[in-house]
């Protein structure tokens, strides 16, 4: 009987502080990709021809995000149903999205106008209970391509 | 020294290839962190301990690539990839490697 309560309030608490965390973290996600847009992310893995003026470094950003009681329980009760698992769905795109924002962040910050070959890495690194996924790292890198003098960061700019 | 990811660097030709460096660090979480860690797991959200974690050990991993690209005379590491594996229980190895390269 106590385990019983004791696991309603843990799903409780799950479900309210875990939607809450991850509804501000969509909003601050939100917000700050509108802002760091201006920075574009390619995938290609070929940077672009007759641009010699420009330097070239390594950026990434890397994020952990733990899952909620909640989640866990969902995803628990999806193994016997099959179909998506929305719950950890949401979590990892969470963490793709903030991983490249911060990726962004530190191209911003040396003065880069985009990151060529953007690679990403998943790990699942603390398992929790039964071997469930108890929280999942994301790294995303590139190579951030910082113009070398103003006229380039010029015309850069107006390209965009 | 130049990092990239990428297999040339515009403006830059590659004078000579020096072959593959690599470096890598194998970390534990300590208790307390693994306390929050849990807690966290009931409530969600980020990890900041882990992140810091992680990170740093990679700026580990990534300072003894360069180590042996110094060693070997390389001014530039291209094709950078990073990698995780979880080596025990409770530990993770950050594994870097890239390819040496002597750029003009």
């Amino acid at each position: 009987m106590v385990d019983l309560i004791i696991f309603i309030v843990l799903l409780f608490l799950g479900y309210g502080f875990g939607r809450a965390a991850e509804a501000s973290h969509y909003k601050s996600i939100r917000k700050r990709e509108r802002f760091l847009n201006r920075i574009p992310a390619i995938a290609s893995r070929i940077p672009p021809y007759g641009e010699p003026n420009f330097d070239s470094q390594l950026v990434s950003g890397n994020v952990v995000i733990s899952v909620d009681y909640f989640k866990r329980f969902s995803a628990t009760l999806r193994n016997f149903f099959g179909g998506r698992v929305t719950s950890y769905e949401s979590l990892l795109d969470r963490a793709r999205r903030e991983a490249v924002l911060r990726m962004k962040q530190e191209a911003r910050s040396l003065g880069a106008t985009m990151v060529f070959n953007i690679k990403f890495e998943t790990a699942s690194i603390h398992k929790g209970n039964g071997n469930t996924i108890g929280s999942i790292e994301v790294l995303a890198y590139g190579t951030a391509l910082i113009p070398n003098n103003i006229e380039v960061a010029h015309t850069a700019n107006l390209m965009r | 020294m130049i990092i990239s990811n990428l297999e040339v660097i515009p403006g830059k030709r590659i004078q000579q290839h020096l072959g593959l460096v690599q470096g890598s660090s194998v970390r534990a979480k300590h208790i307390g962190r693994d306390f929050m860690a849990g807690l966290k797991n009931i409530f969600g959200g980020e990890l900041r301990g882990y992140t810091e974690l992680l990170q740093e050990s990679r700026e580990e991993a990534t300072q003894r690539m360069l180590a042996q690209a110094t060693a070997v005379g390389a001014n530039a590491v291209l094709n950078v990839r990073f990698s995780t594996s979880s080596v025990a229980t409770g530990a993770a190895e950050l594994f870097v490697y890239g390819t040496a390269v002597i750029l003009e």
